[in-house]
């Protein structure tokens, strides 16, 4: 579980974030979404520690990020996957040393055993037969799939996902979504996805935090979505025509 | 003052590229395959370079003293003197700013926008020391062997230039390559040289530890890497020089 509390971020005058406060739970997909430059990135980039609030904390299963000492945010960012907007996978490996990378970083394991892990990572989200590619010879949906077999390669118990579809095309996205659903639960990680893709918050989304003017303007299940009258936020997931005609039926009109 | 916070944000980078590596094993392969990127790999236009310059220096000593006062060994010592105090260490070190150090910066600061670094800041490696550290280790160990080669072609093309057109005679050339040696003189280029390649390897990855926005940025770091190790080479240089040979 990932608390956020109070926290605050400017970049000078502008502020970014204001007083969020919000709980993210283990086994579940927490997706946060928001309009571009909303500050959902700088958000997930302040839990990261890439980023360093203003003022708030970060507590990881009660424990405070901004409290721990450098060497335990070593050891805690050993539990943390990331999955970037553009996979950030390393240009200058192949699929399989970019999966074997953490383990040859932090694993204590065998050449063999780094090797048998990478395997089963690598096939967890259907990547054979392309250990020996560079990611500039893969489409963006197989470099998001190796991405995704680098962030579970350590096992997390954190998972965040920066955008998971942009660029993807629509039946793509379902697969990494369905990905990112299964791991979850498989791992049952506590799973932060920063999306504006109204498609991945329908189909995986299990509770939903939306950022609007700086703040956390809306929180709750995927159920209660739909239902909330919250003018802002249904301005937001319907804007869409597609979104539109889904709420009219969901209405029955 | 941006001067000042560039120089601290510096010096705090160093911090962090000298602390405990997570995995020596690692590093140590990344310092053997940086060896062969930086310095194996610009052995080519550093021989070329030695080569041609030592013909030159022998060609314009002999033109430019052409005296029946000073005697024709002359040529092969001023090859000799101006090879090993400066064309090598510092001539050659300003050529290598620009291949090397655009090269680190422009490798560094391509995975800065591609977040690759924020990648390995997430895993828990330290981005700094696993980047910035083999790649000083690398030329600090080979940019001395570079200039020793460099050293010897350069006198060897001073030889060529000047036996094979006839200006000077065999005798003569390595008479003078042999005159008044003082060994001291190789001990003061490798120092100076193992100097400049930890600030070809620092700045130019500073350089690139801190580009912001997109490949038109890359470009200006790698720019910017380039110009900056000249000067910081320059002015270590004169500073060298007072510290070792007055």
């Amino acid at each position: 579980m990932i608390e956020v509390r109070g926290l605050y971020k400017s970049f000078g005058k502008v502020e970014v974030l204001h007083n969020i406060n919000a709980t993210f739970k283990k086994g579940k997909v927490n997706q946060v979404i928001g309009k571009s430059g909303s500050g959902k990135s700088v958000l997930a980039k302040c839990i990261v520690g890439l980023l360093p609030p203003d003022k708030g904390e970060v507590l990881y299963n009660g424990e405070s990020f901004q409290g721990m000492s450098k060497e335990r945010r070593k050891e805690l960012r050993q539990e943390i996957g990331m999955l970037f907007q553009g996979s950030a996978l390393f240009d200058s490996l192949t699929v399989l040393e970019n999966v074997m990378f953490p383990l040859r970083m932090f694993a204590t394991m065998t050449v063999p055993q780094m090797r048998e892990r990478a395997d089963f990572c690598l096939k967890r989200v259907n990547i054979t037969g392309q250990d020996r590619k560079y990611p500039a010879e893969l489409s963006g949906g197989m470099q998001k799939r190796v991405g995704i077999a680098r962030a579970i390669a350590m096992q997390p118990k954190y998972l965040f996902v920066d955008e998971p579809n942009s660029g993807l095309d629509p039946q793509t996205s379902i697969v990494i979504d369905n990905l990112i659903r299964e791991i979850t639960g498989e791992f049952n990680t506590t799973t932060l996805v920063i999306t504006h893709d109204m498609n991945s918050l329908m189909g995986i989304a299990d509770e939903v935090f939306f950022i609007h003017n700086r703040q956390l303007w809306w929180q709750g299940t995927r159920e209660s979505l739909v239902k909330s009258d919250n003018e802002e936020l249904q301005e937001f997931i319907f804007a869409g025509s597609l979104m539109r005609q889904v709420r009219k039926a969901l209405r029955g009109e | 003052m941006t001067l000042l916070f560039h120089i601290g944000q510096y010096f705090m980078l160093l911090g962090e590229v000298f602390s405990k590596p997570e995995r020596r094993i690692v590093y140590w392969r990344r310092t053997v395959e940086e060896m062969e990127l930086l310095g194996v790999k610009s052995l080519g236009i550093v021989a070329l370079l030695s080569l041609f310059m030592g013909a030159v220096i022998a060609i314009q000593t002999k033109t430019n003293i052409d005296s029946p006062l000073i005697p024709a060994y002359v040529v092969g010592f001023t090859v000799r003197q101006s090879t090993i105090l400066e064309f090598s260490p510092t001539i050659i070190s300003l050529i290598l700013a620009g291949k090397v150090g655009s090269t680190i910066a422009a490798e560094i600061g391509s995975m800065r926008v591609r977040e690759q670094i924020d990648a390995l800041d997430i895993m828990g490696v330290n981005s700094a020391g696993y980047l910035i550290l083999p790649k000083i280790i690398a030329t600090a160990v080979i940019n001395p062997f570079l200039i020793i080669i460099s050293m010897f072609l350069s006198i060897l093309g001073g030889y060529l230039a000047g036996v094979l057109t006839g200006i000077i005679s065999s005798t003569n050339y390595i008479a003078g390559v042999q005159w008044d040696f003082d060994p001291y003189i190789v001990t003061y280029a490798l120092i100076k040289t193992v100097v400049f390649a930890v600030i070809i390897a620092t700045v130019s990855a500073y350089q690139g530890y801190y580009t912001r926005g997109g490949t038109r940025e890359v470009g200006i770091s790698s720019t910017r890497a380039v110009v900056y190790s000249d000067v910081v080479i320059l002015v270590a240089n004169y500073l060298l020089t007072q510290l070792l040979l007055l």
